[in-house]
């Protein structure tokens, strides 16, 4: 699967994504910087990195929401080409008003760096097809501002529509129903705080990540 | 330029003695100006110059075919092989964040990791190496959380993994807390980077943020003892943006990496001048700079606060000749301040101008050649008499269990998990080894089949009581602490922390600790490779009675160390493995209590020898431990270090989640307690899988390395059992019992 993954300034874990990216998905996944106009030819996922992008001033995200390959990352899902956003990717995707809700201060105000546990609650997207139903994954997160807030009605479309993907098993920061990612409508644009792109390799303490990896790359492009 | 009228008599107040001054007239041969006076205080500085510090580091082994870049540069570089080399260096932030822990430590993070990425070296892991005061203390609590927030505000946003390092209480450290960062790059060996200006008619770029009022003198702040005054000083305490490191640091690298680069400095402490400076030294040149284009933030700005603010973020370019312009558009791409601010020159002179006229004009070889004191030591008779203290009536508590649980619950001692946490620990996925699950950190080289590993340490109570066995002891246990992930100790970062070095009760101890390294770093081939000097680590107390009372810290030469995994995945960590296995001590047991933590917190004692070091000894029990794991015979390797063998051995039963039975045998003379938790050094618990003992065994008497066989351990049993053959001595816990007290004191004391 051709994979893009966008860099920021204060981007950090660009490169790990790349690396992962190259590892499970794409040998020749390439970074793209964020005042680029377009996508390269063919991109089939984009994929939003953890990091402090603009130093989180202003908002976590809201910056590199508005730079300016956000709009080419915006036209890729809306022809319902794949985007995963990790982390500050995932702060990107709300604050570019392409996943619903915000991130805002973990409930205990501190940063967290832990491994944690996760539930699959929806199997069935592009994101999740290798993993079983309510399969408990362990997943490293590494935030200070993860704590999903979302208005009710959000939350209750988001719980029927079977759009929240992962869930805590032990709550880490106060996110609301336990939220620990969410897909689009169109379940093509996925953000989540923990990050899968830390969990592909045994050396490094677990592959639960693998999954969503190895969903993408069996998934059908339908762009 | 301007003539002034003698400044003698204001010499102190730009951080100069009267002598000093005299040695600067007869040096140029004329007054100098204030400005040049107070560049010359920065420079002849302890923190810039070393003045006390240098006379005694000719003891130092600093060559080896293992270092690539030994002392003098912004750090130091060692070959790990098939080209790769790690740069690294240990740097304190002690008295910045004593006056603002936040921003202190954050800095001080900023600050090392700039020396790293300087030589050409991308930043892969950082270190924190911490001291506090009395835990229960309001103070402490408040210099906890804020060194801990400000390190992981820093660590965490620019990317670097933090991965290790040390968090220790004790009261000396009330008022003067300890911040020593180290940091860790990898690089290629053509990518290495050098301060120096170069060659004549180079161009000399400013590149990073603008330079404002923060850190004014930050660099005689640091040179000075601690007092109530210093609180006002807080102006003298930078302000951090890991934003605009991590753009400085990507830009950097780029630039180094496309060949763009003759020389590289980062502006630290005495700022603008102090980079500068040095690297015209090194060149063996002159420069001239023009102030006027120095970026500002805030107008108004005169030159004695252009040269020395410490403004973070900053670093000198040189440009490779003939490459300004790709350079200068590589720095743009990044939204950096970009300005060429000088030239480098065919004379000795380092001159500034400002508004059309010269403002500085110094020769650069006065500005690097600091006067160098040699002082008289003597040891405080105070310390002679503690270390000289019959320990024999210290009584045998009854319940030794519950000494046990008293030192695991120490906050020296107690699991810091709740720190570390707080870190990104893993981001650049490298980490194999995170904090807490082994002696040392342990990151993966990418593309390669290498790990590289990396510790801190020190006991400031074994260099307080003996400053020579005790600062050996801390470089020996580096060591060992690296043999125990399965790493080859390569070379080591020094970091002296030390009270006023015109005490002679100090000044001994920094010269004892100085020859104690350099033996350690001789027996076990780990030179230096260079470090950071931290003097006047005291605090000078008003009392009610009227009188001025200093409290100086114990003397902390922390050892930053690094080593080599050659295959990664043959490594041990401290936890006990599933499966049966059969547990080794490597040394020899512990026969003295003295100058250990649980004299201290079981008897409120500081006192008694500290346990002899023998580095042949040493040697082979590293290399014992170094040949079990590469033999595939243990994957459980842990040193007896604090607390001794017992609470080692707790560590490995709640890090495997099981429990384990030994039996200690020793002379009768030999008291319980000192079995149990004395300190000796040089010791290694390993764990064998049943059915391999002949084979360890076979490996060690081949190496002839002591060993005793302890015990077993007990998957699926919930209990620590120790007994002591002879003594009708037998302790018994279960693992929830030493689980708490392990892990619950950190939370508390963070709140």
């Amino acid at each position: 699967m051709r994979t893009a993954v966008i860099q920021f300034p204060g981007s950090n874990c660009d490169a790990d994504a790349l690396h992962a990216a190259r590892l499970t998905l794409d040998p020749d996944a390439r970074f793209v910087w964020h005042t680029e106009a377009g996508l390269p030819e063919g991109t089939e996922l984009v994929f939003l990195p953890g990091g402090f992008s603009y130093g989180d001033h202003l908002r976590s995200g809201a910056i590199a929401a508005r730079s300016p390959i956000m709009a080419a990352v915006k036209a890729h899902a809306e022809r319902g080409g794949y985007v995963l956003g990790v982390c500050n990717g995932f702060q990107v995707l709300t604050e570019a008003g392409l996943l619903p809700g915000a991130l805002s201060r973990n409930r205990d105000l501190h940063f967290h760096c832990a491994p944690v546990h996760l539930r699959v609650e929806n199997a069935h997207t592009a994101f999740t097809g290798a993993y079983e139903p309510g399969q408990t994954i362990e997943i490293p997160i590494a935030h200070g501002e993860g704590n999903y807030y979302a208005d009710p009605e959000t939350v209750a479309r988001l719980e029927t529509e079977g759009r929240v993907v992962f869930r805590y098993v032990d709550n880490p920061n106060g996110s609301l129903n336990d939220i620990a990612g969410i897909v689009n409508e169109r379940g093509n644009v996925l953000g989540m705080m923990p990050h899968p792109e830390r969990a592909v390799e045994l050396l490094l303490g677990g592959e639960d990540g693998r999954g969503m990896f190895e969903s993408l790359r069996a998934a059908k492009v339908t762009t | 330029m301007t003539t002034t009228s003698s400044l003698r008599s204001r010499a102190a107040t730009f951080g100069l003695t009267a002598e000093e001054y005299d040695l600067l007239v007869s040096g140029i041969g004329r007054e100098p100006n204030a400005l040049e006076a107070a560049i010359v205080g920065a420079m002849w500085s302890e923190h810039c110059g070393y003045k006390n510090s240098r006379p005694l580091f000719s003891a130092f082994p600093t060559t080896g075919p293992q270092v690539l870049q030994g002392p003098g540069e912004n750090a130091g570089v060692v070959d790990i092989g098939e080209g790769w080399g790690v740069a690294f260096k240990m740097e304190s932030h002690n008295h910045p964040s004593a006056v603002e822990p936040v921003q202190g430590a954050a800095t001080g993070v900023g600050g090392i990791l700039r020396d790293i990425f300087a030589m050409g070296a991308r930043p892969f892991a950082v270190l924190d190496s911490l001291r506090f005061g009395n835990p229960d203390s309001p103070r402490t609590r408040f210099l906890l959380n804020g060194v801990v927030e400000g390190i992981s505000h820093y660590g965490n946003a620019i990317g670097v993994p933090t991965v290790g390092g040390e968090v220790t209480f004790h009261p000396s450290y009330q008022e003067n807390p300890l911040v020593n960062v180290m940091a860790l790059g990898l690089l290629r060996h053509e990518d290495l980077a050098k301060g120096t200006m170069g060659e004549v008619g180079n161009q000399i770029v400013y590149v990073g943020s603008k330079t404002g009022r923060d850190g004014l003198g930050g660099a005689v702040f640091a040179s000075a003892d601690l007092s109530d005054a210093s609180q006002a000083d807080r102006p003298a305490v930078q302000v951090g943006d890991p934003f605009m490191e991590k753009l400085l640091l990507e830009a950097t690298l780029e630039a180094i990496e496309s060949g763009l680069v003759a020389g590289v400095q980062d502006m630290g402490a005495a700022g603008l001048v102090s980079s500068t400076c040095e690297m015209a030294y090194r060149a063996g040149l002159g420069i001239t700079m023009n102030l006027d284009l120095v970026p500002t933030r805030e107008s108004g700005m005169v030159p004695m606060e252009l040269c020395l603010s410490e403004s973070q973020e900053r670093m000198i370019l040189v440009p490779v000749p003939g490459r300004e312009q790709e350079l200068l558009d590589l720095l743009a791409k990044w939204e950096l301040d970009v300005v060429t601010i000088g030239e480098v020159e065919a004379h000795d002179r380092y001159r500034l101008t400002w508004r059309g006229e010269v403002v500085c004009d110094l020769p650069v070889a006065l500005l690097n050649e600091a006067p160098r004191y040699t002082r008289e030591g003597v040891e405080l008779d105070e310390i002679r008499a503690r270390r000289e203290r019959d320990l024999s009536g210290v009584p045998v508590p009854g319940d030794l269990g519950a000494v046990l649980v008293d030192l695991l619950s120490h906050p020296t001692i107690a699991s810091k998990r709740p720190i570390f946490e707080r870190y990104d620990h893993q981001v650049m996925t490298n980490t194999v080894v995170v904090p807490g699950a082994a002696d040392a950190a342990v990151m993966r080289v990418k593309g390669s089949g290498m790990g590289v590993a990396a510790t801190s340490d020190c006991n400031p109570r074994f260099v307080y009581l003996d400053p020579y066995t005790g600062a050996a002891a801390a470089v020996a246990e580096a060591a060992r602490n690296l043999a125990c992930v399965g790493a080859t100790p390569l070379a080591i970062t020094d970091n002296l922390n030390f009270g006023n070095p015109h005490e002679p009760g100090v000044y001994y101890q920094l010269g004892q600790a100085v020859q104690g390294i350099a033996d350690a770093c001789r027996a076990l081939n780990t030179p230096v490779t260079g470090g950071n000097v931290s003097l006047y680590n005291q605090y000078t107390e008003a009392r009610e009675d009227g009188q001025s009372h200093k409290v100086a810290i114990h003397p902390t030469p922390t050892i930053g160390m690094v080593g080599v995994l050659p295959d990664v995945t043959v490594r041990a960590t401290l936890d006990l493995k599933a499966g049966p296995h059969t547990l080794y001590l490597l040394g020899e047991h512990a026969t003295t209590i003295g100058a250990s933590q649980y004299l201290e917190t079981v008897h409120g004692l500081e006192a008694g020898r500290v346990p002899g070091l023998d580095l042949e000894l040493e040697a082979k029990v590293i290399a014992g431990t170094l040949a079990l794991i590469r033999a595939g015979l243990t994957t459980t390797a842990h040193d007896a270090s604090e607390g001794g063998l017992a609470v080692a051995l707790a560590e490995m039963a709640i890090a495997g989640g099981q429990g384990l039975t030994v039996t200690l045998t020793a002379p009768e003379s030999v008291r319980p307690d000192a079995l149990l938790f004395g300190e000796a050094h040089s010791r290694v618990i390993v764990a064998v899988p049943v059915g391999h003992e002949q084979a360890a065994q076979d490996v060690l008497e081949g190496l002839g390395v002591p060993f005793t066989a302890l015990g077993e351990s007990l998957p699926g049993s919930d209990r620590v059992t120790i007994a002591l053959s002879g003594a009708n001595v037998q302790l018994s816990v279960t693992l929830d019992t030493l689980k708490h007290a392990f892990e619950t004191p950190l939370r508390e004391i963070l709140g």
